[in-house]
């Protein structure tokens, strides 16, 4: 064995080295978004999980020993979610002028998601586990994998469906909302932590804190709203 | 800039201990989020906080900073995707058809449901 060999593997076996890559990855990715003007379609979080996951194919890296060290950051999540306590306290003035519109947009918005995919899944004739593991694709990981596995869906499915529904409510959000010609940003930001739960939030906070506020408020809410009327949706479609 | 992060781990702890304990369909972090509100709101009474203060406090720092970066930390779980996209070979197309429309729908929904309601009242409350 090269020293250059021994040296990539006990590297490769180090969480410093993959929690270094992800950093500077992102780094890069912010880079670019932020050279595109923040264009929606150019959004890090998709950069770096192409660029991310090109280097773990290329380098044989198991996404196992990739999270050793990601998990750094990975672990961040939990405690960012508990800190937009602080915006929703600083903006409560304005969550209870739209109380009444938050209710109605929850519960339209919940309605249209689950039924909206499960139509056009059905449409195609997909087969019951799928359509259960698509079912709560707008909501928060974690949540959405329990909904998912109630009803015969497989949760690593319903986890890419999560993800992948975040980067396109991330990405499609300001288009549509400005061809749209909406400019309240609570409701912009209500719409997109709805529909794209977490990764929706994160770029709703980068446009704006009280969109950001408000996409997290949606993000919890939908989470419950949707454990609550899954079952009688799924209920007419599963054959 | 320790304690803060002491708090917001403190709430999330109470928040899974709450959520796994009850089997509530509401992840920890969420919780902890209402947690740390309620405290907010409640040490408000006593005068010790203010909306219009609450950014220049150790705790508005930390946050602000964590919010700001929230789109990095979902990275590491959106690579373990690369593990898991062979389950999307056979409806791969279907299911990316499928959660466009509706995440498409379900933006344009809620934003229209929200604008709709709240031009509703308004005018109401003018009156």
């Amino acid at each position: 064995m090269t020293p250059a060999f021994d040296l990539w593997v006990y590297l490769a076996s180090t969480p410093l080295l993959w929690l270094t890559v992800t950093l500077i990855v992102w780094i890069a990715a912010d880079r670019i978004a932020l050279a595109s003007g923040r264009h929606p379609v150019v959004n890090p979080v998709l950069l770096s999980i192409i660029a991310l996951g090109t280097l773990l194919i290329v380098t044989h890296t198991s996404f196992a020993t990739y999270f050793q060290g990601a998990q750094f950051v990975h672990f961040l999540l939990g405690p960012a979610i508990v800190a937009i306590a602080i915006p929703l306290y600083r903006n409560l003035d304005k969550v209870r002028e739209n109380l009444l519109p938050m209710i109605a947009a929850l519960v339209m918005g919940s309605v249209t998601a689950v039924v909206s995919a499960l139509a056009v899944a059905a449409y195609f004739g997909l087969p019951d586990p799928v359509l259960a593991a698509l079912a709560p694709k707008s909501v928060t990981a974690g949540v959405a994998m329990g909904i998912a596995e109630q009803f015969g869906g497989e949760a690593a499915l319903t986890a890419v469906l999560v993800v992948t529904t975040g980067l396109l409510g991330a990405i499609m959000v300001t288009p549509l909302m400005n061809a749209l010609g909406l400019k309240d940003y609570a409701a912009r930001g209500f719409a997109a932590g709805l529909a794209a739960h977490g990764i929706g939030t994160a770029r709703a906070f980068v446009v704006d804190e009280v969109a950001g506020t408000f996409a997290g408020i949606a993000m919890a809410l939908n989470a419950v709203m949707t454990a609550l009327i899954l079952p009688l949706i799924l209920y007419w479609f599963l054959k | 800039m320790i304690e803060a992060f002491a708090l917001l781990l403190l709430c999330q702890l109470a928040g899974e201990i709450l959520s796994h304990g009850f089997g509530l369909p509401m992840p920890g972090p969420v919780i902890g989020l209402l947690i740390l509100f309620a405290g907010l709101v409640i040490a408000q009474n006593f005068g010790k906080a203010s909306a219009a203060s609450i950014n220049d406090t150790a705790l508005g720092r930390a946050t602000q900073g964590l919010l700001q970066h929230l789109s990095l930390l979902f990275v590491p779980a959106g690579v373990g995707m690369i593990d898991h996209l062979h389950l999307l070979q056979t409806f791969g197309p279907i299911l990316f058809l499928a959660l466009f429309v509706s995440t498409a729908l379900s933006l344009a929904v809620t934003a229209l449901t929200f604008t709709a309601v709240k031009s509703w009242r308004s005018p109401r409350r003018a009156s």
